[in-house]
């Protein structure tokens, strides 16, 4: 779960970490009295949205009177980035930066511990950075029995060039930034940029904090407003969270249902190679009760987007007979229009051929000769 | 021969009385896996499949009944509880099945077992099986024929897929194992294909990866270094879009990095066959053993 920049901020400030002091509007009017409580002439004007790439897209303007940040504000607040829409801005004081580090703490899945990365490179190209100039990036991993330690913190700081004061600063803030990355069962903490201002501090202009999924069960009081944070799903999208599948919408026209991740991208991917374009990606789960997938089935029968469903199910704990009792049901009581191509192999198999054939309905056993059809059939719909 | 499980098996399940855990020790059983107890505490004194011993901790499973290697089902929130206790008891191998454990957990897991020198596989994962000779996992055990092809994947039903299309080619397996698709696992494609190379039972290696992470790439590396049986790949999320997550937490895509593309390449250069289709893989095996 990822929080907003003005959430993640205030978490900041609570262990420590310098960040721009500044306000959280919804409106145009309310973006201008918090202008005026600033009592700073010059100010940034942020959207706050959950996707990745704001900069570039346009969620940050600068101001340096009232009508610049009404304009701003006006631009923003209800404008879509990346087709997220936005419904707050964070108004802050603009830094004075002399130069844009970089702090952040993540998973290292080789290295299978958490790693603390610091760069002097910081600011929008840190990606760039990462791949031209690999030397310019300090890695630090954790030991579960050690912990981070303010002398890794140093290290860091001391490899990336700082000295003195801002050594110090440098290290303390790498420290609070790994406690909440551990408190927080976090997947990713991150500032960048990291700022050093003209003043000598160092500033966190920005601030990420995502929560990894699976761990939510420790941190209840992110759980009341979950809905809130769907902002950059689609209503489908956001449907199938709630039933607990995996979905994630594309451009084609085939409607995808598969039991497992893995298979499920190899049947979107083979699709594909004979030709089709998949409509989207759907992972019914293992062992996906009747009624689950139909559940399954509602979503795709209502994007408008999927001409014809291509269900690909090998069963091991699903059963093969209840899926076919949930594709004869939608058929009847959503009122499934669209064409089906069937692939079903695994437990209980005869059963759900027998089902479906009841039905009128061509099932197939070898995923190959299924997709192919599934294309054929999609062209002509 | 064959890796990890097989006769010399004697399995504990965590977690028996649940209804995973208990399906699933069923089926194990019916396999011919040497299911020797149970641990469900608070619940120690039952028996369940007939004669099967339920034990409130594994210290008892390893003293009383034998046990040498664990399943785990327990759910996420009390599975590095029940992971360490494994570990603590002295089991050689422990095969977490649990979806959803939170990465800190498995990290701290994954830390102790190789303090104490043994081994974890998963989370996330469908198991390990040895066709004819031991299962411990929830694979459907219809799609596997014993032979000499060892199968090693980030995923679980594209594994039952691969294996069922091998076993229509008449390629048995020697040993096929899920690492699962966490983003932090116990046991990683290197110190499987390190097993198989060992393995006299294993002629030729698949290797079944996903999109994001590097995991693949470094794969390939370690084959072009220390293998020397043919080995063929494929990789699953040519069509996933960047940023997007589909399912497993691995299958990320950022950038350039973790595509399907630099995966290919990686293998190319490692002289690994990389399948377009997981239907082309019986035959680039055939070819390859061949040779």
């Amino acid at each position: 779960m990822k929080l907003y920049e003005h959430e993640a901020k205030k978490i900041f400030r609570d262990i420590g970490i310098p960040t721009p002091l500044g306000e959280v509007v919804t409106s145009v009017e309310e973006a201008k009295r918090a202008y005026a409580r600033l009592a700073q002439r010059s100010v940034v004007v942020k959207a706050q949205v959950l996707v990745g790439g704001r900069g570039k897209a346009g969620g940050i303007k600068f101001a340096s009177n009232v009508e610049e940040v009404e304009s701003a504000a006006k631009t923003l607040l209800g404008s879509e980035i990346k087709g997220e829409r936005v419904g707050a801005v964070l108004i802050e004081p603009k830094l004075d930066i002399s130069r844009e580090l970089y702090l952040g703490v993540t998973w290292d899945r080789s290295e299978r511990s958490p790693v603390v990365i610091a760069s002097s490179e910081g600011g929008v190209n840190i990606e760039g950075v990462a791949k031209t100039k690999p030397d310019a990036i300090k890695r630090v991993h954790v030991d579960p029995e050690i912990g981070f330690k303010p002398f890794m913190g140093r290290l860091l700081a001391s490899s990336i060039g700082l000295t003195g004061r801002v050594l110090q600063s440098f290290a303390d803030i790498a420290s609070k930034m790994y406690s909440l990355f551990d408190g927080f069962d976090a997947e990713l903490v991150e500032s960048n940029p990291l700022a050093l201002t003209s003043q000598g501090e160092i500033v966190a202009a920005d601030a990420r904090l995502n929560i990894v999924d699976d761990a939510l069960f420790r941190h209840k009081e992110f759980s009341n407003n979950s809905d809130e944070r769907l902002a950059e799903y689609s209503v489908l999208e956001r449907k199938a969270r709630q039933l607990g599948v995996q979905y994630v919408e594309l451009d084609g026209s085939i409607g995808i249902i598969g039991n497992g991740a893995g298979l499920t991208m190899a049947t979107l991917d083979l699709i594909k190679y004979y030709g089709g374009e998949p409509a989207n990606f759907l992972d019914a789960g293992g062992g996906s009760s009747e009624e689950e997938f139909m559940q399954a089935l509602s979503i795709l029968n209502e994007n408008p987007n999927v001409r014809l469903v291509f269900v690909n199910i090998l069963a091991g704990i699903t059963r093969c007979d209840d899926v076919a009792r949930a594709i004869v049901k939608a058929r009847i009581s959503l009122g499934m229009s669209k064409p089906f191509v069937i692939r079903l192999a695994g437990t209980n198999e005869e059963e759900g051929r027998r089902i479906l054939a009841a039905s009128g309905i061509n099932v197939y056993s070898d995923m190959d000769e299924a997709a192919k059809k599934a294309v054929e059939a999609a062209s002509k719909v | 021969m064959a890796i990890l499980v097989d006769e010399s098996t004697r399995l504990v399940v965590q977690g028996i009385t649940g209804r995973e855990g208990g399906f699933h020790a069923a089926q194990m059983a019916a396999y011919g896996t040497n299911v020797v107890a149970g641990v469900s505490p608070g619940k120690g004194g039952l028996k369940v499949l007939d004669s099967v011993p339920v034990y409130d901790t594994v210290r008892q499973a390893v003293k009383e009944a034998g046990a040498n290697t664990s399943i785990i089902f327990v759910p996420a929130p009390n599975a590095l509880d029940a992971v360490l206790e494994s570990i603590d008891a002295g089991i050689r191998l422990t095969v977490i099945i649990t979806e959803h454990v939170p990465p800190s957990d498995t990290w701290r897991a994954v830390n102790y077992a190789a303090r104490r020198g043994v081994r974890l596989i998963g989370p996330n994962c469908p198991g390990v099986i040895s066709p004819g000779k031991a299962k411990v996992g929830i694979m459907p055990a219809s799609v596997f024929k014993r032979g000499g092809v060892g199968v090693v994947s980030r995923s679980g039903t594209l594994t039952y897929e691969v294996s069922l299309q091998l076993t229509k080619s008449g390629l048995g397996q020697s040993s096929v194992v899920g690492i699962g698709g966490d983003p932090i696992v116990g046991t990683g494609f290197k110190d499987v294909l390190e097993m198989f190379e060992k393995d006299v039972e294993t002629h030729a290696v698949v290797l079944i990866g996903e999109i994001g992470g590097d995991a693949e790439e470094k794969a390939a590396a370690y084959i072009s270094e220390h293998l020397s049986k043919p080995v063929v790949a494929y990789i699953a999320g040519r069509t996933a879009p960047p940023g997007k997550r589909m399912g497993h937490a691995g299958a990320i895509v950022s950038g350039t990095e973790g595509t399907v593309e630099a995966k290919t390449k990686a293998f190319t250069e490692a002289g690994v066959a990389v399948a377009k289709t997981p239907s082309e893989i019986p035959a680039l095996i055939a070819r390859a053993t061949r040779r």
